[in-house]
């Protein structure tokens, strides 16, 4: 059985079914009774957000209003008249010096995303001028058996998304690993899940911030010796900790009720014990781990920002505080261009982890 | 010594004032290249007679003996077709067959195994679905794959649990056709569960009803004298065939009538009338 995959077949897959009546629009496929389809699924969410932004514009030009009128009033208290007046010049002006600090207008978010891609830019030159400039110097001290010289510049908006993402991966991992192992030795032994479940009940429960804490406390005394920055080792078991419990309890439940026919099966078919797990128990409760492992990357890509302002991994979760402590003009419109990033990339994750489900799950019906 | 032997099968599930008896005093003896069925209602204990044979379970007293020795597990001298196909959906009808030759022939080469696979999906007629997972098939065509299954690991004896239940009225004939065509080849010993009791005089040398449970037990056997191959248009002109027929059902019909008459008893309802809260919640 074999299936072309064309772009339509991938996106409906992926959820993305709009895009197609998106493309039929423009290619003049589109009949008459798919206009309500049209409408329903490409006008209207465009509608939506087009009134959303609409509605926080209006929102942020009040906050605006509300906070120049407060200086205005502050000055006029406390240094008179003139003051006064030279402050609503100063506003009206623009000037960076005397800008009420709230929430920032759409405009303002897309400017600092701007800004926050050509100071990348920047840096990524600067970053490439020094590895050349120090290509031949580090040859000499690797010959000479130092350690080369690295760039320690300031991490720019990319780097700490990439950085997230490899923290979120790498806990996941830890997370998958853990997890799915013990998930399955306690769906197959009540034995074992008498022992296990006190456990599970206490720890899954626990803030990440607690997590982050007690994975701190032992990695730093395991640590001792090193010299090297360990946030990042931190921040990923931390986020593997966090975040592991879904896919345990779905594991351990998915294991623990495997159709008795499947069982009925295997035992007919004669199956070994290994066999019986792998060929029988394992894609029969592959459904319900892969819902587990999705939700265990959603909560790890929510828990990671805390985490990483805590253990100060240079992430987006630092990014977001450190901006907070910075106080700049175009602070607050970078925390919100972060907050954007940070609810896309959490968006196609899901996205990905259901096309995964998906593929894996024998019954498409199934999928969550 | 016969084939098969079930003496004073007692089995009960639960324990205590919860114990529910399933079956009770159960004596058969199957000979070898028999093919024996056991009709009965719905609900009377078939299925736990099944696996009893089988050895998916055990009975709670008495003695299972399979060519003298006891039952203790599953084996592969008995292949068992399941009422509910009990097909793996995640893999296709030639994985679902591949799993089961390869457990029931471990020394053989994995091109040896594809060719039995072949050849089993080609006599039950799939060999275009050989590809599909099952729930792409139909009921009748899932059927067949676990027919294929059960025969592929060459038991010596079938156990069939109302193999063809959940199937339409021409599928069913087919495959009744189907199942005995391949017993015929080289005459297995083969055990038919079902509710039909066409399909089991159809099929059968031995009709054996089983009286409802609780506390099931087996009723007097049917021997059934008609010559094979069976004609199935013919059949309904046997003289044989009618009179097996009409005393069978005559006697499952009597047992139908005994639970009713038990459950005539009459029984007076204390005169009561409704309570009435009107102007209680004020």
């Amino acid at each position: 059985m074999k299936q072309s995959i064309t772009l339509e077949k991938v996106s409906k897959f992926m959820g993305f079914g709009f895009l197609t009546t998106l493309k039929d629009l423009f290619t003049g496929k589109l009949e008459k009774e798919d206009f309500v389809k049209f409408l329903r699924k490409v006008v209207v969410p465009l509608a939506s957000i087009l009134l959303f932004i609409g509605l926080w514009q209006l929102g942020s030009r009040a906050l605006y209003e509300r906070e120049a009128n407060y200086k205005i009033q502050t000055a006029l208290v406390d240094q008179g008249p003139e003051a006064a007046e030279a402050m609503r010049t100063c506003i009206a002006s623009g000037d960076i010096s005397c800008q009420p600090n709230t929430l920032p207008s759409p405009g303002q978010v897309w400017d600092s995303y701007q800004s926050l891609i050509r100071d990348h830019n920047i840096i990524r030159a600067d970053k490439a001028a020094f590895i050349e400039k120090t290509a031949a110097l580090n040859e000499k001290r690797i010959a000479a058996g130092k350690d080369p010289i690295t760039y320690t510049g300031r991490p720019s908006f990319i780097d700490q998304i990439v950085m997230s993402l490899k923290t979120v991966f790498a806990g996941f991992l830890l997370a998958l690993i853990i997890a799915i192992p013990i998930g399955i030795f306690i769906g197959l032994s009540p034995t074992l899940k008498s022992a296990f479940n006190w456990f599970i009940q206490i720890f899954k429960p626990v803030s990440p911030v607690v997590w982050y804490l007690l994975v701190f406390m032992i990695v730093k005394t395991i640590l001792i010796d090193s010299t090297e920055d360990s946030s990042f080792i931190i921040s990923f078991i931390s986020v593997g900790f966090c975040s592991m419990w879904a896919t345990l309890v779905n594991t351990a439940m998915g294991v623990a009720s495997v159709d008795k026919d499947y069982i009925n099966v295997a035992k007919v078919l004669k199956l070994g014990p290994m066999q019986k797990v792998f060929k029988v128990i394992l894609p029969s409760s592959l459904p319900l781990i892969f819902t587990g492992l999705k939700i265990t990357l959603s909560v790890a890509w929510m828990v990671l920002i805390a985490i990483e302002l805590l253990a100060q991994s240079p992430g987006l979760g630092l990014f977001v505080w450190e901006e907070f402590q910075n106080g700049a003009n175009d602070s607050n419109s970078k925390i919100i261009v972060a907050m954007f990033v940070i609810g896309i990339i959490g968006f196609l994750l899901d996205r990905i982890m259901l096309t995964i489900q998906n593929w894996v799950s024998f019954n498409k019906s199934d999928a969550i | 010594m016969a084939y098969l032997e079930l003496k004073n099968i007692y089995k009960s599930y639960g324990q205590g004032e919860n114990e529910t008896e399933v079956l009770s005093n159960i004596n058969l003896t199957i000979e070898e290249g028999e093919f024996v069925a056991i009709v009965g209602f719905t609900g009377s204990g078939k299925t736990t007679l099944v696996n009893l044979i089988n050895g998916l379970i055990q009975p709670t007293s008495g003695e299972v003996l399979f060519k003298g020795e006891p039952v203790v597990g599953t084996s592969h001298e008995r292949g068992v077709i399941f009422q509910n196909y009990s097909l793996l959906p995640w893999l296709t009808v030639a994985q679902n067959i591949y799993m089961a030759v390869k457990e029931a022939f471990p020394k053989k080469s994995k091109k040896e195994l594809n060719e039995i696979v072949k050849d089993y999906v080609e006599m039950v007629g799939l060999s275009h679905a050989i590809n599909k997972r099952p729930n792409e098939l139909s009921g009748g065509m899932r059927q067949r794959v676990a027919v294929a299954r059960a025969l592929a690991m060459k038991p010596e004896m079938i156990i069939m649990d109302e193999p063809l239940g959940a199937l339409d009225a021409l599928t069913r004939g087919n495959l009744q056709d189907e199942i005995l065509n391949i017993w015929g080849k080289d005459k297995r010993t083969a055990l038919l569960i079902t509710n039909d009791v066409d399909e089991g005089i159809y099929m059968a040398d031995r009709i054996i009803p089983l009286k409802p449970g609780p506390k099931a037990t087996l009723g007097p056997e049917f021997k059934i004298d008609i010559e094979r191959p069976r004609d199935k248009t013919e059949l309904n002109d046997n003289e044989s065939f009618k009179e097996t027929r009409n005393s069978i059902i005559e006697y499952l019909m009597e047992i139908g009538n005994d639970r009713k008459s038990e459950a005539q008893e009459v029984f007076e309802l204390p005169e009561l009338e409704p309570k009435s809260f009107v102007g209680r919640f004020k």
